[in-house]
């Protein structure tokens, strides 16, 4: 048993009567090194752990649960945490639904996510990485004027939740990213590109990858104007595509469902997308950066087909949703750190890759607009009404090849529409940070609007 | 009784170890936060959460290289274990352990009244019921209401090399309601939020229910709401709504670290005229009470108002330490922290637009066609090139100068030095508005502010041509 696990069963032990506890604790170590002009601009690292607590008593009409965490697993903080989350519990309202969850039977899968030469890498090699990184791209070609920052981070993290009604999970996971932002100039005016790479420890980034994004990206969008405003089809790169996913992937949360909160809620059964789409949320694929053994609460994560030729078959749930819908969990809680209480989510999307390239998809496109990167998601994007509209910058399209770049423009249509008026899905399937890999992606129909 | 959290004597001694292999400048931050938060549900109390978070971060400066690390332990051996490993990218050796003298302690405290710890959880409730009742009571086409409400109690002491010495103790408060409205349409949403820089007096009955009422009205009407314009059109902006747009389209453009590495429009265009003569800007770290408010900054100074737009001319930018220190003058009170996890750099406190002299109403009586915006939601920018987003949740089209239909929910889009010389009319009803900004993944909370005005041209990121 792991030393977290018993610290965490220990924690259990002191539950009194009848009262249900669950307990979250995370340890993690992160280093970040920030490169500029050759020389290291920031330098930390870190140890961190905490502690979530959840209270569960039972009542006439339901259970109430209370919640309480702290960024420290010393003594005195566990014991206030514990008293508070029971202290809170007394205030919730009961529910006949809420429930913390219980083993399902499913067997976790077998991934390994932690590469320990993350831990073994000597710092001066990180530090070299960043380093050269910023060399690579100011370098690389005459029009980079400025790197704003080369970056080296990564982390090793590790979890353990049990709970009193049998919850005995544990597990860990690292990471390490590479990403640099050049801005290019052609002397009337600066654009921005971004690079990236990302594995599980530093062996596996790639800097000259990154380097070469960054500077593709800055460069090629030098002299772009603001088109006038037309109807088009629009091709997503992977990365923007990922986000769109995301999005999506918000209103197939079975809680946003059950609480009327997702424009999918009573269509299951129903075609919601193109034939061509089918997305799986699936955390026990390990090409995903985002997989995980276990969900939130503890329970299996598992394979979950949601849309199939884009037919609706179903949500993620994590237990409570589950149970408010009259289902049971797909082990896709997600809880956000220490602080954050269960949610269903999903954690790690794909879309199954079609059997085109990008550029065969530009052929077939003909005339449109290439969105290589899309600002104010969090603005302009209402999962609940399904209204999307977000800045972009990219590239026309015209007569099946990339043509001159365009800036200050937004692509609006709406979640529903879109996801109907999917026509190509590439093949060119990344695997990205964040809750969603991507490909190459057309739309048809989406409005573009500028001068 | 102190309220250091840790002894002048030991912070003074791990400074001064900090600085033991070289280096110019070292820092220590201690805080310690206490946040509760209680969320309503379709009726339901759905949690009540509480939490602690306490810890120092050591930074030591050399040359251009910033080492940092923070612990969660505040013994002295945690805060030199820390400080060790802060100072290891000093490589060069030093001259040995560093004698540091603080001046003395500047106590900030709360303006508070009602501090978080005294209010009976049940009473929070109270309020969230209060509100849930407000907003379903303004129609039953509301078939979801969810109502939040959160404190914060933030205690720190940071102290550094060069003297500084200081301890705040801030209270932030803030209510928030999400309001579904169903129709034949589809579901619409309404948002609003109450905070401040303050107790729990800031949450009444009144203030709730306002609110309440606010959110669930931008709901339904948004139910009949048509898709938005396609293009370029005049946009009016109510009072309160719009100083999002001048934390986007300028305000990220005008912090030092953007403008050092030349990563901002507005780099070297100190003097000159960056806006129509109507924008006088300023970022206002002394607004009390107001959710960006800051009695001290994190690094010890103190909350400063300064403008930085004067009648469409470039005054300054704004300013942290290790920026300031580069270039030999002082921090104007900028250098935030989003914990003690966290490096500090320059982030705004509350950025508003100075009121201009026209009438609200004649503003919409001028504007043949355009779009009026009553509430907005966010945004985002690209300092180097200055194109930036803002999305409006609550829209209205003119018509024959006057509001006329709702919209449906879109980002505008423009870039940040053409859309501040467009500002051609700035009213008499300021107001301001709670944000949070993200900046390097740091969340800070922010306040913006300005009277409706108006934007001769802007471009509307809508499907409707």
């Amino acid at each position: 048993m792991s030393e977290l696990l018993e610290r965490a069963q220990r924690i259990l032990d002191s539950a009194k009567g009848t009262e249900e506890i669950e307990v979250y604790l995370s340890t993690g170590v992160d280093n970040e090194v920030q490169a500029y002009q050759g020389a290291v601009e920031q330098l930390s690292s870190a140890t961190s752990s905490g502690i979530g607590i959840r209270v569960l008593t039972d009542g006439p009409a339901g259970a109430r649960v209370g919640t309480a965490w702290a960024g420290s697993l010393d003594e005195s903080a566990v014991s206030d945490t514990l008293r508070e989350a029971r202290d809170n519990a007394r205030f919730a309202t009961e529910d006949e639904f809420v429930s913390f969850a219980r083993p399902d039977g499913v067997a976790p899968a077998s991934l390994e996510l932690t590469d320990e030469t993350v831990l073994t890498t000597p710092l001066d090699e990180k530090i070299a990485m960043a380093i050269e990184l910023e060399r690579l791209v100011r370098d690389g070609d005459s029009r980079i004027r400025q790197v704003d920052s080369a970056n080296y981070s990564d982390y090793v993290a590790e979890a353990a939740i049990v709970s009193s009604t049998g919850i005995q999970a544990t597990y860990a996971r690292s990471g390490a990213y590479v990403s640099v932002e050049a801005i290019a100039t052609d002397g009337h005016g600066d654009q921005t590109g971004w690079g990236l790479s990302a594995g599980r420890a530093p062996r596996e980034l790639d800097i000259h990858e990154a380097a070469n994004d960054a500077i593709r990206r800055a460069t090629r969008m030098l002299g772009a104007v603001k088109p006038a405003s037309m109807r088009c089809t629009a091709v997503f790169d992977p990365r923007t595509a990922a986000t769109l996913l995301a999005i999506i992937g918000g209103a197939l949360s079975g809680e946003a469902v059950v609480y009327g909160r997702s424009f999918f809620a009573n269509r299951v059964g129903e075609d919601v997308a193109s034939s061509l789409f089918t997305l799986i949320d699936d955390p026990t694929d390990p090409r995903h950066f985002a997989a995980s053994v276990f969900d939130g609460e503890g329970l299996a994560c598992r394979r979950n087909i949601l849309i199939e030729k884009g037919r609706l078959l179903g949500f993620v749930y994590d237990t409570v949703s589950a149970r408010r819908a009259g289902t049971s969990s797909t082990g896709s809680a997600v809880r956000g750190g220490i602080a954050g209480s269960p949610s269903a989510g999903c954690r790690a999307l794909q879309l199954v890759p079609g059997d085109i390239d990008q550029a065969e998809i530009f052929r077939r496109v003909g005339d449109g607009i290439y969105v290589e990167s899309v600002t104010g998601v969090h603005s302009g994007v209402n999962p609940i009404s399904g209204d999307f509209s977000v800045g972009i910058t990219g590239l026309m399209i015209r007569g099946g090849e990339m043509a001159e770049p365009v800036r200050e423009i937004t692509v609006a249509s709406t979640l529903q529409r879109m996801l109907l008026d999917v026509r190509y899905v590439g093949n060119d399937l990344e695997w990205l940070p964040g809750s969603a890999a991507g490909q190459s992606l057309a739309i048809d129909g989406i409005a573009v609007s500028g001068s | 009784m102190t309220n250091t959290l840790v002894e002048r004597d030991v912070l003074q001694r791990v400074i001064g170890s900090a600085l033991e292999r070289g280096g110019e400048f070292a820092e220590i931050f201690v805080e310690d936060r206490t946040t509760s938060s209680a969320v309503l549900d379709q009726r339901r109390v759905e949690e009540l959460s509480s939490g602690r978070d306490r810890g120092a971060g050591i930074r030591v400066v050399v040359g251009d290289t910033t080492g940092f690390a923070h612990t969660t332990d505040l013994s002295e051996r945690g805060l030199m274990g820390a400080a060790q490993a802060a100072a290891s990218v000093a490589r060069e050796g030093g001259g040995g352990v560093r004698e540091i003298a603080l001046g003395p302690l500047a106590n900030y405290p709360t303006h508070a009244t009602i501090l978080p710890g005294d209010v009976d959880k049940a009473k929070k409730i109270e309020l969230l019921r209060h509100a849930d009742d407000v907003a379903r009571s303004e129609g039953s086409s509301i078939t979801q209401v969810q109502v939040a409400l959160g404190d914060s109690t933030r205690r720190f002491v940071v102290a550094n090399s060069d003297g500084v010495f200081a301890a705040d103790h801030q209270v932030r408060t803030r209510f928030n309601i999400s309001c579904v409205a169903t129709g034949d349409t589809g579901m619409q949403t309404g948002y609003r939020p109450v905070a401040g820089t303050r107790g729990f007096e800031l949450l009444t009955p009144d203030t709730v229910g306002e609110a309440a009422r606010g959110a669930a009205r931008q709901a339904l009407t948004k139910l009949a709401a048509r898709p938005a314009p396609s293009g370029d059109l005049p946009v009016v902006l109510a009072g309160g709504s719009g100083g999002i747009l001048f934390h986007e389209a300028c305000g990220h453009g005008l912090e030092a670290d953007a403008i050092l590495k030349q990563a901002s429009v507005y780099a070297g265009k100190v003097g000159q005229r960056v806006a129509s003569p109507l924008v006088t800007l300023v970022d206002d770290g002394t607004v009390v009470g107001e959710w960006g408010y800051l009695a001290v900054d994190d690094e010890g100074r103190p909350g400063t108002r300064n403008v930085l737009i004067e009648n469409g001319i470039l005054t300054d930018y704004m300013w942290d330490l290790l920026r300031a220190r580069k270039e030999g003058r002082a921090s104007s009170g900028n250098g935030r922290r989003q914990s003690y996890q966290h490096l500090p750099m320059v982030r705004m406190t509350n950025t508003y637009l100075l009121e201009g002299d026209a009438v609200a109403d004649e503003i919409v009586a001028q504007t043949p066609r355009g779009v009026y915006v009553a509430q907005l939601g966010g945004g985002q920018v690209n300092t180097a090139t200055g194109d930036f987003v803002f999305g409006m949740t609550a829209a209205f089209l003119i018509e024959n100068g006057k509001i006329t239909a709702p919209l449906r929910d879109c980002n505008l889009i423009g870039n940040g030095p053409d859309v501040l010389q467009r500002v051609d009319a700035v009213a008499t009803d300021f107001s301001m508005m709670p944000g949070t900004c993200g900046k390097d993944g740091q969340q800070v909370p922010v306040g913006t502010g300005q009277a409706t005005m108006r934007l001769s041209s802007v471009t509307i990121g809508g499907t409707a041509s």
